[in-house]
């Protein structure tokens, strides 16, 4: 057992090499998803049928279509057409169509989940569409979509274990390097295992704090500020014998 | 104009060499385990499910755990490691088997819903009447249970089935792992990426508007 811990010792370099591959793939990947997912997910929950449909149709096409044959077809196909991109490019351009078509779809349900008596108040005030959108529905919005965005999340993360295929030394392909000298079974098993599943929960933690927030800003619940700092002192009856 | 390579062109001569492999590979490799991944993930799914809410605290707390742990690491790692955990069992095995258990996971989380949507009073009744456990498990909550998760575990089939690429890190001949290999060979990966993008669309769209409809008609009226 101490010469496989060693051996992962030895390896830890590259090891981490890999997870910061991992980690920006994923933050990258996610950020690339929500701003494809808002734009998508407003346009599907308009009642104009020239952005609805559309978006309902790049939503469904790359749903519908694998994860992995959309990061082949942009790794083996387009360097075809001229263009070449970098495989991180490809591996963040990927991640992002995919889970940002899933997750326009939780953007849209949750615009569409906003109580109406919201959006009949935006008009009594006459609020113009931007401001409607901006100031009253979006955060409503927001704080219901968290939680599946959260779960999306860990799926997209868990997602990027492939870009091994497309020349980038992820986590996943490292550990294949590693796993000679420290033993197959020990190096995925553990090692790969318990990494990616700390980095979701950190992730998950993430969503978590994000989801108190943005409840705080609707006055639900305490702000983040309060859940984490330390509990006041209780106060001391005055005059109690030491 | 950008000089597009010859490669770029789409030659049906090409695809139509390509297909029927791809068609091959589909239904011998990634429909199978689909198929018998949704089977195994289904029964293991509720089995966690009522194992978590039946077992004594300490052990449901590891089973719920254990289940954390394979539903948020890559499945990819689940099949590597399998594939030399079990040297002695052939790859399609291996996939069915870490496909069934990675999704049962997520399936046993629908069960997990669907049983605490039984209202209180029918455990109540099953005790006023005294059945048996098992009696109030396979007559009372589980039917009642199964019916809104059907949908769910439908959506959940198609995860899977979009998931089976994967299989590639353990070196099976899937669709897609069958694409490439062609692709490789001819240098016209144009034709066979754009056709499994093809059928994978034409296989999971319709079954997902066809879930859609299912739970429109499956939700209770209220």
């Amino acid at each position: 057992m101490d010469e496989k811990f060693a051996a992962i010792g030895e390896a830890m370099p590259r090891l981490l090499d890999g997870l910061v591959v991992t980690i920006e793939l994923t933050i990258f990947g996610a950020i690339a998803a929500f701003i494809l997912a808002v734009i998508l997910g407003l346009a599907a929950a308009s009642p104009a049928k020239g952005f609805r449909i559309p978006a309902r149709v790049v939503i469904e096409f790359f749903r519908g279509t694998s994860l992995v044959v959309q990061v082949f077809w942009l790794f083996f196909v387009l360097p075809l057409l001229g263009i070449d991109l970098h495989p991180m490019l490809v591996g963040v351009m990927a991640l992002g169509l995919n889970y940002g078509a899933y997750s326009a779809e939780v953007v849209r349900g949750s615009i569409q989940a906003v109580p109406t008596g919201q959006w009949e108040a935006t008009t009594a005030l006459s609020l113009g569409p931007i401001q409607r959108m901006r100031r009253i529905i979006f955060p409503q919005a927001w704080a219901l979509m968290i939680p599946s965005l959260s779960s999306l999340l860990v799926h997209l993360m868990k997602g990027t274990a492939i870009v091994g295929f497309i020349t980038l030394a992820d986590l996943t392909y490292q550990l294949e390097q590693v796993k000679r000298t420290a033993g197959t079974l020990f190096t995925y098993g553990v090692v790969g295992i318990l990494s990616y599943f700390v980095f979701a929960l950190v992730l998950m933690y993430f969503m978590n704090a994000l989801e108190h927030q943005a409840k705080h800003k609707l006055g639900q619940g305490k702000s983040l500020w309060r859940i984490l700092s330390p509990a006041p002192p209780a106060s001391t009856p005055a005059g109690g014998a030491s | 104009m950008i000089g597009i390579s010859a490669a770029f062109e789409w030659h049906w001569s090409a695809a139509a060499e390509v297909l029927p492999t791809l068609l091959t590979q589909f239904v011998k490799v990634t429909l199978l385990v689909t198929v018998l991944g949704t089977v195994i993930a289904s029964i293991l799914g509720l089995v966690i499910a009522m194992a978590i809410r039946v077992l004594p605290r300490p052990l449901s707390e590891a089973v719920k755990w254990i289940a954390n742990v394979i539903r948020m690491t890559p499945i990819i790692i689940q099949l590597l490691f399998a594939s030399y955990a079990f040297l002695s069992l052939d790859l399609i095995t291996i996939g069915v088997i870490v496909y069934g258990i990675h999704y049962a996971t997520y399936m046993s989380e629908v069960y997990r819903a669907g049983i605490d949507s039984v209202p209180k009073g029918q455990w109540e009744a099953t005790t006023a009447l005294s059945m048996s456990t098992l009696r109030t498990w396979t007559a009372i909550i589980i039917p009642q249970a199964l019916r809104a998760t059907i949908p769910a575990l439908g959506n959940y089939a198609i995860s899977m089935f979009k998931d089976t690429p994967y299989l590639l890190v353990i070196g099976v001949v899937d669709m897609v792992n069958a694409a490439r290999i062609y692709g490789g060979d001819t240098y016209r990966y144009t034709e066979a990426f754009t056709l499994v993008g093809i059928i994978f669309l034409l296989a999971s769209y319709p079954t997902s508007l066809l879930i859609g409809r299912l739970e429109k008609r499956l939700a209770y009226k209220t």
